[in-house]
């Protein structure tokens, strides 16, 4: 379901690339707030982050991939703004924030959830586990070396929230036919239709688990 | 989303307090947030409940106990529940999606606002969400919309599946206030929009949702859940029939059914139950009785096809749950 102030992808804030001066929007508007606010920096936090810019933050302390941090946020402020817009870990993505695609899929005390519609001041003493928790050191979570095997994704943008909840399908032993694994991932959705592979890579990974 | 302050209620007396001076209860958050954002839902105050001890999943001769705050995958895999009232455990794993469904909890699943489209739109009326500015579905987009229990107020779907099967066991909604503790059969808990369509459940002001009780009985343990739906997984019920029923002796001792995705309300069907109790397990029983599966139903002008679709989907449900040794 789209609407005016939900789904939409914000476009002011999209990547840029003019030429031979590539600049994305985090470089941007972190660069503009260094020199003390350009002017055209001022309508892009407006339109765009308002929300997350509000007054009246509170700090969480919670655990993110091992590593605990403090994060001042505002009430308003979903578990999903916090990670890509407090903490830098953009590999969780935004696509519907409104439960409906499951690319925002992050581990939460061990359990899949879908962190845009999990509100950050309810993450006290939370332990997060993301996308870039996965890894050991250079060594691929194996589910991350699959979806490269198997060729799982296309445009890649549901990935990290179908490895998330990937992970978990295999932990909760829900894998043991392709339609269990099927009915199990339902929750993310892949625009480019990249199914088989996907359930091929996690099938494979449970076997081998 | 509107500013809101945030509290996190420390016990049980913090919670009905911060309740009673008109703070909004927020546990999964999976129905709050998402409206919230959408600007649906606009509280001032927010009240975090999750720290309450509401936790309890309790198997004991009398029936099932499952405390407000269990999440929605930890009752569907709860062994006992899955062995004895295994419509709870298929209507739980049948809704939303897993990673929803470890977020959800089974109090905030009986609190989940109407399911339409103009509802979450704030730029068209509603008469839930502001009485009296119309309802846009009657003459608009309602395909998915109710054939039951409908007005010329508001004609849309109640969304639970869990609701559906607790409504055709009998389940009891035990809730508290700083006044004291209630129980309300589910039957009455949920309310037909009527011309008050703002009115959802017989909830009264920070009143809290504690547990849930499902009666004991020879019939839950033959029972199972369907559901109808545009897609196969991950989608709310065109269609759905919650069926219990106690076979004995070659004779339906006790029948028991409820359907979802066609009421403004979880919807009970006792003429359906009349029609089966007493008789003979038959492909023919189950074709007569779910052919007052639709009794009374007005559709709208783009769901026309559930009156029928309703009747075949308690039929096959009939034969799936009577043909279960």
């Amino acid at each position: 379901m789209s609407t005016p102030s939900g789904s939409e992808e914000c476009p002011h804030m999209s990547e840029t690339n003019t030429g031979p001066f590539t600049i994305n929007r985090r470089r941007f508007v972190g660069a503009s707030a260094a020199v003390g606010g350009m002017v055209a920096a001022a309508p892009l936090l407006a339109g765009c982050a308002a929300e997350e810019q509000a007054e009246g933050t509170v700090t969480v302390n919670l655990s993110i991939n091992g590593e605990r941090r403090a994060v001042a946020v505002d009430n308003r402020t979903s578990l999903l703004d916090l990670l890509r817009e407090r903490t830098e870990l953009t590999g969780t993505k935004k696509g519907c924030n409104q439960g409906a695609c499951g690319a925002c899929t992050v581990l939460l005390g061990g359990r899949r959830v879908n962190s845009c519609l999990t509100l950050a001041v309810m993450c006290e003493g939370a332990e997060v586990t993301t996308i870039e928790g996965l890894a050991d050191g250079d060594r691929l979570h194996p589910l991350q070396q699959a979806f490269i095997d198997h060729d799982a994704f296309q445009c890649g943008y549901c990935t990290s929230g179908q490895i998330m909840s990937g992970v978990a399908c295999i932990a909760e032993k829900h894998t043991g036919s392709p339609g269990e694994i099927r009915e199990w991932m339902s929750g993310n959705i892949c625009r480019c239709g990249a199914y088989t592979n996907i359930v091929t890579a996690i099938a494979q990974t449970a076997t081998r688990a | 989303m509107f500013p809101f302050s945030f509290t996190k209620a420390i016990d049980e007396r913090a919670a009905l307090s911060a309740g009673a001076a008109g703070g909004r209860y927020i546990a999964g958050g999976t129905t709050l947030v998402d409206l919230m954002r959408e600007t649906v839902e606009r509280p001032a105050s927010v009240v975090d409940i999750n720290a309450l001890p509401y936790r309890e999943i309790q198997l004991g001769p009398t029936g099932l106990r499952v405390g407000a705050l269990v999440r929605m995958t930890d009752l569907a895999a709860h062994p006992e529940v899955r062995g004895q009232f295994p419509v709870i455990s298929q209507a739980l794993e049948l809704s939303a999606s897993a990673q929803l469904r470890n977020m959800a909890t089974i109090g905030g699943n009986l609190m989940q606002r109407p399911r339409c489209l103009y509802f979450r739109d704030i730029t068209s009326g509603c008469n839930r969400r502001q009485p009296g500015s119309g309802c846009p579905a009657i003459g608009g987009e309602n395909r998915g919309h109710a054939v039951l229990g409908t007005s010329d107020q508001c004609v849309a779907t109640h969304p639970s599946d869990l609701s559906v099967a607790l409504v055709a066991l009998d389940a009891v909604v035990l809730l508290r206030s700083a006044r004291g503790d209630r129980r309300v059969p589910i039957g009455s808990f949920f309310r037909l929009p009527g011309t008050t369509p703002d009115q959802e459940h017989d909830l009264r002001p920070g009143e809290l949702i504690v547990a849930i009780e499902v009666p004991a009985g020879a019939h839950t343990s033959r029972s199972g859940y369907l559901k109808v739906r545009d897609r196969q997984s991950y989608e709310f019920a065109l269609t759905s029939a919650a069926v219990a029923m106690d076979i004995q002796g070659g004779l339906i001792r006790a029948a028991r059914v409820a359907v979802g995705g066609v009421g403004t309300v979880p919807w009970r069907l006792p003429e359906v139950e009349r029609a089966l109790t007493g008789q003979a397990p038959s492909v023919q029983l189950w074709t007569d009785a779910a052919a007052r599966a639709a009794d009374g139903a007005k559709p709208l002008s783009g769901n026309r096809f559930k009156v029928e679709l309703v009747k075949r989907t308690v039929a096959r449900q009939l034969a799936t749950v009577g043909a279960r040794v």
